[in-house]
Protein backbone atom coordinates (compact mmCIF):
# COMPACT_ATOMS: atom_id res chain seq x y z
CA UNK A 1 0.00 0.00 0.00
CA UNK A 2 2.34 2.25 0.59
CA UNK A 3 3.98 1.88 -2.69
CA UNK A 4 0.62 2.95 -3.95
CA UNK A 5 0.25 6.06 -2.15
CA UNK A 6 4.13 6.96 -3.54
CA UNK A 7 2.91 6.25 -6.79
CA UNK A 8 0.05 9.06 -6.81
CA UNK A 9 2.08 11.37 -5.07
CA UNK A 10 4.11 10.88 -8.05
CA UNK A 11 2.12 11.18 -10.33
CA UNK A 12 0.22 14.37 -8.36
CA UNK A 13 3.76 16.34 -8.34
CA UNK A 14 4.67 15.08 -12.14
CA UNK A 15 1.13 16.02 -13.20
CA UNK A 16 1.80 19.65 -12.55
CA UNK A 17 0.42 21.74 -15.30
CA UNK A 18 -0.41 18.37 -17.20
CA UNK A 19 -2.52 15.51 -17.26
CA UNK A 20 -3.59 11.80 -16.30
CA UNK A 21 -5.15 9.64 -18.50
CA UNK A 22 -7.57 7.18 -17.05
CA UNK A 23 -6.82 4.79 -19.20
CA UNK A 24 -3.89 4.30 -16.56
CA UNK A 25 -1.32 6.84 -18.52
CA UNK A 26 0.05 9.37 -17.05
CA UNK A 27 1.14 12.32 -19.60
CA UNK A 28 3.68 15.43 -18.21
CA UNK A 29 2.84 17.97 -20.68
CA UNK A 30 5.78 20.61 -18.64
CA UNK A 31 8.72 20.27 -16.72
CA UNK A 32 7.67 21.68 -13.55
CA UNK A 33 7.49 18.95 -10.72
CA UNK A 34 9.59 16.67 -12.66
CA UNK A 35 12.66 16.70 -9.80
CA UNK A 36 10.10 16.86 -6.72
CA UNK A 37 8.13 13.55 -8.64
CA UNK A 38 11.82 12.05 -9.28
CA UNK A 39 12.89 12.16 -5.50
CA UNK A 40 9.69 10.42 -4.55
CA UNK A 41 9.88 7.86 -7.39
CA UNK A 42 13.45 6.83 -6.56
CA UNK A 43 11.85 5.73 -3.02
CA UNK A 44 9.41 3.20 -4.87
CA UNK A 45 12.89 1.62 -6.91
CA UNK A 46 13.97 -0.63 -3.96
CA UNK A 47 11.35 -3.30 -4.45
CA UNK A 48 13.70 -4.36 -8.14
CA UNK A 49 10.33 -4.13 -10.51
CA UNK A 50 9.67 -0.40 -11.16
CA UNK A 51 11.85 1.14 -13.62
CA UNK A 52 12.16 3.62 -16.26
CA UNK A 53 13.22 4.61 -19.84
CA UNK A 54 14.11 7.04 -22.03
CA UNK A 55 12.50 7.38 -25.50
CA UNK A 56 14.42 9.28 -27.96
CA UNK A 57 13.21 8.99 -32.28
CA UNK A 58 13.27 10.92 -35.23
CA UNK A 59 16.83 13.00 -34.63
CA UNK A 60 17.45 12.90 -38.53
CA UNK A 61 20.98 13.28 -37.90
CA UNK A 62 22.84 15.20 -41.47
CA UNK A 63 19.58 17.35 -41.87
CA UNK A 64 21.09 20.74 -42.58
CA UNK A 65 18.20 23.19 -43.43
CA UNK A 66 18.13 26.12 -41.08
CA UNK A 67 14.80 27.42 -41.76
CA UNK A 68 13.85 23.88 -40.05
CA UNK A 69 15.87 23.44 -37.61
CA UNK A 70 18.68 26.41 -37.20
CA UNK A 71 20.26 24.11 -34.02
CA UNK A 72 20.38 21.27 -36.63
CA UNK A 73 23.97 20.64 -35.49
CA UNK A 74 23.19 20.65 -31.57
CA UNK A 75 19.62 19.44 -31.00
CA UNK A 76 20.47 15.65 -30.58
CA UNK A 77 23.64 17.01 -28.54
CA UNK A 78 21.60 18.79 -25.94
CA UNK A 79 18.92 15.96 -25.60
CA UNK A 80 21.63 13.75 -24.88
CA UNK A 81 23.13 16.25 -22.01
CA UNK A 82 18.86 16.73 -20.81
CA UNK A 83 18.89 13.03 -20.55
CA UNK A 84 22.57 13.29 -18.63
CA UNK A 85 21.10 15.85 -16.43
CA UNK A 86 17.99 13.98 -15.59
CA UNK A 87 18.17 13.61 -11.43
CA UNK A 88 18.29 9.87 -11.79
CA UNK A 89 19.66 7.97 -14.60
CA UNK A 90 16.88 6.07 -16.61
CA UNK A 91 17.41 2.06 -16.92
CA UNK A 92 18.23 2.92 -20.28
CA UNK A 93 17.69 4.76 -23.82
CA UNK A 94 16.14 3.67 -26.59
CA UNK A 95 15.89 5.41 -30.02
CA UNK A 96 12.99 4.54 -31.99
CA UNK A 97 14.14 5.02 -35.52
CA UNK A 98 15.12 7.53 -38.37
CA UNK A 99 18.72 8.34 -36.35
CA UNK A 100 20.20 9.69 -39.59
CA UNK A 101 18.98 12.04 -42.05
CA UNK A 102 18.75 9.97 -45.41
CA UNK A 103 21.29 10.28 -48.27
CA UNK A 104 21.52 8.42 -51.64
CA UNK A 105 25.53 8.08 -51.31
CA UNK A 106 26.25 4.98 -49.21
CA UNK A 107 29.42 6.52 -47.49
CA UNK A 108 28.05 9.83 -46.36
CA UNK A 109 25.13 7.34 -44.75
CA UNK A 110 28.22 5.36 -42.73
CA UNK A 111 29.64 8.77 -42.15
CA UNK A 112 26.16 10.29 -40.18
CA UNK A 113 25.80 6.91 -38.75
CA UNK A 114 29.22 7.06 -36.94
CA UNK A 115 28.55 10.65 -36.17
CA UNK A 116 25.14 9.74 -34.72
CA UNK A 117 26.71 6.56 -32.35
CA UNK A 118 29.63 8.78 -31.06
CA UNK A 119 27.00 11.60 -30.03
CA UNK A 120 24.47 8.83 -28.25
CA UNK A 121 27.55 7.15 -27.03
CA UNK A 122 27.86 10.28 -24.53
CA UNK A 123 24.78 8.99 -23.13
CA UNK A 124 25.76 8.22 -19.18
CA UNK A 125 23.72 5.31 -19.29
CA UNK A 126 24.42 1.32 -19.21
CA UNK A 127 22.64 0.81 -22.28
CA UNK A 128 21.30 2.38 -25.29
CA UNK A 129 19.12 0.65 -27.55
CA UNK A 130 18.34 1.68 -31.54
CA UNK A 131 16.09 0.99 -33.65
CA UNK A 132 16.15 1.96 -37.83
CA UNK A 133 13.85 4.30 -39.60
CA UNK A 134 13.02 4.38 -43.01
CA UNK A 135 16.04 7.08 -43.46
CA UNK A 136 18.07 4.75 -41.62
CA UNK A 137 17.65 1.71 -43.35
CA UNK A 138 15.06 1.63 -46.30
CA UNK A 139 17.77 2.88 -49.35
CA UNK A 140 19.93 -0.44 -48.62
CA UNK A 141 17.58 -2.93 -46.82
CA UNK A 142 19.43 -2.06 -43.21
CA UNK A 143 22.83 -2.84 -44.54
CA UNK A 144 24.52 0.16 -42.87
CA UNK A 145 22.20 0.27 -39.73
CA UNK A 146 23.45 -3.52 -39.06
CA UNK A 147 26.92 -2.37 -39.41
CA UNK A 148 26.59 0.30 -36.67
CA UNK A 149 24.19 -1.02 -34.58
CA UNK A 150 23.60 -4.54 -34.69
CA UNK A 151 20.40 -6.34 -35.66
CA UNK A 152 16.95 -4.62 -36.51
CA UNK A 153 14.48 -6.56 -34.87
CA UNK A 154 15.46 -8.18 -31.61
CA UNK A 155 14.09 -9.36 -28.00
CA UNK A 156 15.54 -8.17 -24.77
CA UNK A 157 14.20 -8.75 -21.01
CA UNK A 158 14.19 -6.00 -18.27
CA UNK A 159 12.59 -6.63 -14.74
CA UNK A 160 10.18 -9.37 -16.14
CA UNK A 161 9.12 -6.97 -19.40
CA UNK A 162 9.40 -8.49 -22.25
CA UNK A 163 10.89 -5.70 -24.96
CA UNK A 164 10.16 -6.40 -28.33
CA UNK A 165 12.16 -4.37 -31.22
CA UNK A 166 10.50 -4.46 -34.71
CA UNK A 167 11.72 -3.60 -38.03
CA UNK A 168 8.70 -1.83 -40.31
CA UNK A 169 11.85 -0.17 -42.28
CA UNK A 170 14.13 -2.19 -44.02
CA UNK A 171 11.91 -3.25 -46.00
CA UNK A 172 11.04 -0.02 -48.56
CA UNK A 173 7.18 -0.79 -48.68
CA UNK A 174 6.83 -0.73 -44.99
CA UNK A 175 6.23 -3.71 -44.34
CA UNK A 176 7.74 -6.17 -41.36
CA UNK A 177 7.56 -8.97 -43.58
CA UNK A 178 6.94 -12.50 -43.75
CA UNK A 179 9.84 -14.07 -41.77
CA UNK A 180 10.18 -11.43 -39.09
CA UNK A 181 6.45 -12.39 -38.56
CA UNK A 182 7.52 -15.78 -38.07
CA UNK A 183 10.13 -14.72 -35.98
CA UNK A 184 7.87 -12.54 -34.05
CA UNK A 185 5.24 -15.38 -33.73
CA UNK A 186 8.01 -17.51 -32.50
CA UNK A 187 9.47 -15.46 -29.60
CA UNK A 188 5.42 -14.45 -28.53
CA UNK A 189 5.31 -18.19 -28.25
CA UNK A 190 7.45 -18.31 -25.30
CA UNK A 191 5.67 -16.03 -23.14
CA UNK A 192 2.42 -16.66 -21.57
CA UNK A 193 -0.69 -14.37 -22.41
CA UNK A 194 -0.61 -11.98 -19.47
CA UNK A 195 3.31 -11.10 -19.88
CA UNK A 196 4.43 -7.42 -19.61
CA UNK A 197 5.40 -6.58 -23.47
CA UNK A 198 6.64 -3.47 -25.17
CA UNK A 199 6.78 -3.30 -28.98
CA UNK A 200 9.22 -1.34 -30.13
CA UNK A 201 9.09 0.02 -33.81
CA UNK A 202 9.43 3.13 -35.66
CA UNK A 203 6.19 3.21 -38.15
CA UNK A 204 2.68 3.27 -36.11
CA UNK A 205 1.61 -1.05 -36.72
CA UNK A 206 -1.95 0.44 -37.29
CA UNK A 207 -3.51 2.51 -40.31
CA UNK A 208 -2.66 6.16 -38.78
CA UNK A 209 -3.08 8.20 -41.77
CA UNK A 210 -1.47 5.66 -44.83
CA UNK A 211 -1.62 8.60 -47.21
CA UNK A 212 1.28 9.75 -45.88
CA UNK A 213 3.32 6.62 -45.02
CA UNK A 214 2.33 6.84 -41.41
CA UNK A 215 1.26 2.65 -41.93
CA UNK A 216 3.08 -0.42 -41.35
CA UNK A 217 2.12 -2.39 -44.75
CA UNK A 218 1.47 -5.66 -42.80
CA UNK A 219 0.49 -3.71 -39.36
CA UNK A 220 -2.66 -6.02 -39.29
CA UNK A 221 -0.86 -9.21 -39.26
CA UNK A 222 1.53 -8.10 -36.65
CA UNK A 223 -1.62 -6.88 -34.73
CA UNK A 224 -3.28 -10.24 -34.98
CA UNK A 225 0.01 -12.02 -33.50
CA UNK A 226 -0.13 -9.45 -30.45
CA UNK A 227 -3.89 -8.75 -29.83
CA UNK A 228 -4.37 -12.29 -27.79
CA UNK A 229 -1.83 -11.26 -25.12
CA UNK A 230 -3.04 -9.26 -22.49
CA UNK A 231 -0.40 -6.64 -21.50
CA UNK A 232 0.81 -5.64 -24.45
CA UNK A 233 2.11 -1.60 -25.34
CA UNK A 234 3.63 -0.27 -28.09
CA UNK A 235 5.89 2.80 -28.71
CA UNK A 236 6.88 4.33 -31.81
CA UNK A 237 8.46 7.42 -33.62
CA UNK A 238 8.31 8.39 -37.62
CA UNK A 239 5.64 10.90 -37.43
CA UNK A 240 7.21 13.08 -35.01
CA UNK A 241 4.28 13.98 -32.92
CA UNK A 242 2.69 12.77 -29.60
CA UNK A 243 -0.33 10.58 -30.42
CA UNK A 244 -2.15 7.86 -28.67
CA UNK A 245 -3.97 5.26 -30.07
CA UNK A 246 -5.55 2.01 -29.26
CA UNK A 247 -6.49 -1.24 -30.82
CA UNK A 248 -8.27 -3.23 -28.92
CA UNK A 249 -6.62 -3.26 -25.45
CA UNK A 250 -3.36 -2.56 -27.10
CA UNK A 251 -2.03 1.27 -26.85
CA UNK A 252 0.10 2.86 -28.98
CA UNK A 253 2.25 6.16 -28.24
CA UNK A 254 4.31 8.45 -30.68
CA UNK A 255 6.82 10.17 -29.81
CA UNK A 256 8.10 13.90 -30.49
CA UNK A 257 11.30 14.12 -33.21
CA UNK A 258 14.75 15.69 -32.37
CA UNK A 259 14.43 17.91 -35.54
CA UNK A 260 11.20 19.24 -37.07
CA UNK A 261 7.87 18.49 -35.71
CA UNK A 262 4.81 17.37 -38.82
CA UNK A 263 1.81 18.67 -38.58
CA UNK A 264 -1.57 16.27 -37.03
CA UNK A 265 -2.52 13.59 -39.57
CA UNK A 266 -4.14 14.95 -42.34
CA UNK A 267 -5.01 18.39 -41.30
CA UNK A 268 -2.98 19.67 -43.94
CA UNK A 269 -2.87 18.97 -47.62
CA UNK A 270 0.45 17.82 -47.65
CA UNK A 271 2.34 16.34 -45.09
CA UNK A 272 5.11 19.34 -44.61
CA UNK A 273 7.99 19.74 -42.07
CA UNK A 274 6.58 22.69 -39.72
CA UNK A 275 9.19 25.61 -39.88
CA UNK A 276 11.29 26.40 -37.04
CA UNK A 277 8.35 28.99 -34.90
CA UNK A 278 11.10 31.72 -33.38
CA UNK A 279 8.98 33.07 -31.10
CA UNK A 280 8.83 29.65 -29.55
CA UNK A 281 12.53 28.26 -30.16
CA UNK A 282 12.27 24.13 -30.34
CA UNK A 283 8.22 24.00 -30.49
CA UNK A 284 7.30 20.27 -31.19
CA UNK A 285 10.74 18.73 -30.02
CA UNK A 286 11.49 16.57 -27.35
CA UNK A 287 11.87 13.02 -25.72
CA UNK A 288 9.89 11.04 -23.25
CA UNK A 289 10.48 9.00 -19.91
CA UNK A 290 8.06 6.20 -19.62
CA UNK A 291 8.10 4.64 -16.13
CA UNK A 292 6.85 1.49 -15.74
CA UNK A 293 4.72 0.27 -12.69
CA UNK A 294 4.87 -3.01 -12.87
CA UNK A 295 2.32 -3.91 -9.96
CA UNK A 296 -0.58 -1.54 -11.74
CA UNK A 297 0.44 -3.10 -15.29
CA UNK A 298 0.83 0.94 -16.58
CA UNK A 299 3.41 2.86 -17.93
CA UNK A 300 3.27 6.77 -16.72
CA UNK A 301 5.08 8.66 -19.87
CA UNK A 302 5.99 12.02 -18.91
CA UNK A 303 7.19 14.44 -21.88
CA UNK A 304 10.13 16.19 -21.99
CA UNK A 305 9.96 19.76 -24.34
CA UNK A 306 13.35 20.53 -25.89
CA UNK A 307 12.41 24.03 -25.01
CA UNK A 308 12.95 22.92 -21.88
CA UNK A 309 15.53 20.50 -21.81
CA UNK A 310 17.94 23.39 -24.42
CA UNK A 311 17.69 25.68 -21.54
CA UNK B 1 21.37 -13.31 -72.77
CA UNK B 2 19.35 -10.09 -72.72
CA UNK B 3 16.03 -10.78 -70.80
CA UNK B 4 13.47 -9.05 -72.89
CA UNK B 5 11.24 -6.28 -71.21
CA UNK B 6 8.13 -8.21 -69.88
CA UNK B 7 4.87 -7.47 -69.85
CA UNK B 8 3.30 -7.95 -66.51
CA UNK B 9 -0.23 -6.94 -65.62
CA UNK B 10 -0.71 -6.00 -62.39
CA UNK B 11 -3.97 -5.28 -61.06
CA UNK B 12 -3.43 -4.70 -57.41
CA UNK B 13 -6.42 -2.15 -57.10
CA UNK B 14 -7.82 -2.61 -53.12
CA UNK B 15 -10.75 -3.02 -54.36
CA UNK B 16 -12.12 -4.15 -50.31
CA UNK B 17 -10.62 -0.93 -49.53
CA UNK B 18 -11.87 1.43 -52.33
CA UNK B 19 -13.83 4.38 -50.78
CA UNK B 20 -17.05 5.16 -51.29
CA UNK B 21 -15.63 8.79 -52.68
CA UNK B 22 -15.14 7.02 -56.09
CA UNK B 23 -16.35 3.74 -56.51
CA UNK B 24 -14.55 1.77 -58.64
CA UNK B 25 -15.23 -1.02 -61.16
CA UNK B 26 -12.57 -2.95 -62.89
CA UNK B 27 -14.33 -5.36 -65.44
CA UNK B 28 -14.45 -4.42 -68.96
CA UNK B 29 -12.59 -5.52 -72.39
CA UNK B 30 -9.26 -4.00 -72.65
CA UNK B 31 -9.94 -3.03 -76.49
CA UNK B 32 -12.45 -0.57 -74.97
CA UNK B 33 -10.37 1.17 -72.51
CA UNK B 34 -8.34 4.21 -72.91
CA UNK B 35 -4.35 3.96 -71.75
CA UNK B 36 -2.52 6.00 -69.54
CA UNK B 37 1.23 5.76 -69.84
CA UNK B 38 2.65 7.01 -66.29
CA UNK B 39 6.76 6.77 -65.98
CA UNK B 40 7.83 7.19 -62.39
CA UNK B 41 11.76 7.67 -61.30
CA UNK B 42 13.22 9.96 -58.45
CA UNK B 43 11.35 11.79 -57.29
CA UNK B 44 8.21 12.32 -59.90
CA UNK B 45 5.20 11.16 -61.79
CA UNK B 46 5.32 12.10 -65.29
CA UNK B 47 2.55 13.00 -66.26
CA UNK B 48 2.09 13.98 -62.23
CA UNK B 49 -1.79 15.26 -62.96
CA UNK B 50 -3.58 12.33 -64.84
CA UNK B 51 -7.00 13.74 -66.59
CA UNK B 52 -9.52 11.00 -66.20
CA UNK B 53 -13.04 10.52 -67.57
CA UNK B 54 -16.35 9.67 -65.51
CA UNK B 55 -17.53 6.60 -66.72
CA UNK B 56 -14.88 6.04 -69.06
CA UNK B 57 -12.84 2.92 -69.12
CA UNK B 58 -8.77 3.63 -68.58
CA UNK B 59 -6.34 1.16 -67.89
CA UNK B 60 -3.16 3.25 -65.89
CA UNK B 61 0.57 2.21 -66.89
CA UNK B 62 3.31 2.34 -65.05
CA UNK B 63 6.85 1.97 -65.55
CA UNK B 64 9.96 3.03 -63.45
CA UNK B 65 13.00 4.58 -65.01
CA UNK B 66 15.41 3.74 -61.97
CA UNK B 67 14.42 1.75 -58.94
CA UNK B 68 11.47 0.07 -57.29
CA UNK B 69 8.80 2.78 -56.60
CA UNK B 70 5.04 2.55 -55.90
CA UNK B 71 1.63 4.24 -56.60
CA UNK B 72 -0.48 4.67 -54.09
CA UNK B 73 -4.21 6.80 -54.26
CA UNK B 74 -5.71 5.73 -50.46
CA UNK B 75 -8.74 8.02 -51.75
CA UNK B 76 -9.76 6.11 -55.24
CA UNK B 77 -8.48 2.34 -53.17
CA UNK B 78 -5.60 1.59 -55.47
CA UNK B 79 -2.10 0.43 -55.02
CA UNK B 80 0.32 -1.66 -57.43
CA UNK B 81 4.48 -1.82 -57.26
CA UNK B 82 6.28 -0.57 -60.22
CA UNK B 83 9.13 -2.59 -60.05
CA UNK B 84 12.32 -2.11 -63.07
CA UNK B 85 11.95 -4.03 -65.81
CA UNK B 86 7.74 -4.63 -65.65
CA UNK B 87 4.91 -3.26 -66.94
CA UNK B 88 2.19 -2.78 -63.74
CA UNK B 89 -1.34 -1.87 -64.68
CA UNK B 90 -4.51 -1.09 -63.00
CA UNK B 91 -7.94 -1.06 -64.64
CA UNK B 92 -10.72 1.31 -63.26
CA UNK B 93 -13.84 3.00 -64.50
CA UNK B 94 -13.92 6.32 -62.48
CA UNK B 95 -17.04 6.80 -61.00
CA UNK B 96 -17.00 10.66 -59.30
CA UNK B 97 -15.81 12.95 -60.22
CA UNK B 98 -13.26 14.62 -57.94
CA UNK B 99 -9.30 15.50 -57.49
CA UNK B 100 -7.51 12.55 -55.84
CA UNK B 101 -4.22 12.22 -54.60
CA UNK B 102 -1.93 10.14 -55.21
CA UNK B 103 1.83 9.15 -53.83
CA UNK B 104 4.90 6.83 -54.03
CA UNK B 105 4.52 4.32 -51.15
CA UNK B 106 7.79 2.64 -51.68
CA UNK B 107 10.54 4.92 -49.61
CA UNK B 108 13.00 5.98 -52.51
CA UNK B 109 15.08 8.45 -51.21
CA UNK B 110 15.96 12.13 -49.80
CA UNK B 111 12.73 13.02 -52.01
CA UNK B 112 10.01 10.63 -51.74
CA UNK B 113 7.73 12.70 -49.53
CA UNK B 114 7.44 15.06 -52.69
CA UNK B 115 7.02 11.84 -54.99
CA UNK B 116 3.30 13.04 -55.68
CA UNK B 117 0.22 13.54 -57.67
CA UNK B 118 -3.30 14.01 -58.75
CA UNK B 119 -5.82 12.36 -60.67
CA UNK B 120 -8.86 14.30 -62.22
CA UNK B 121 -11.39 13.07 -62.85
CA UNK B 122 -13.80 15.30 -65.32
Amino acid sequence: MEKHIDRRAFLKLAGIGGAVFVSGLGLLQHADGIAAARALYRGNEADGEDFFFVQLSDSHWGFSNPAINPHYGTTLVRAVEAVNHLPQAPDFVVFTGDLTQTTEDGSERRRRMEQFREIAGRLAVKEVRFLAGEHDAALDEGKAFHEFFGPSFYTFKHKGVTFIALDNVSDPEGAVGEGQRRWLAGELAKLSRSAAIIVLTHLPLFDLYPSWDWATADGGQVMELLLPYSNVTVFYGHIHQINHHTTGHINHHSAQSLMWPLPAPGSLPRKIQLPWDTRQPYKGLGFREVAADRRHSRYDLREFPMAEAAK
Amino acid sequence: MRVPHRMVVTVAAMAAAASALAPIRQAFPASTAQVVHITARRFQFSPSVIHLKRSLPVVLEFTTLDRKHGFKSSLLGLHTAISPGQTSRIRLVPNTAGTFTFHCDVFCGSGHEEMEGTIVIE
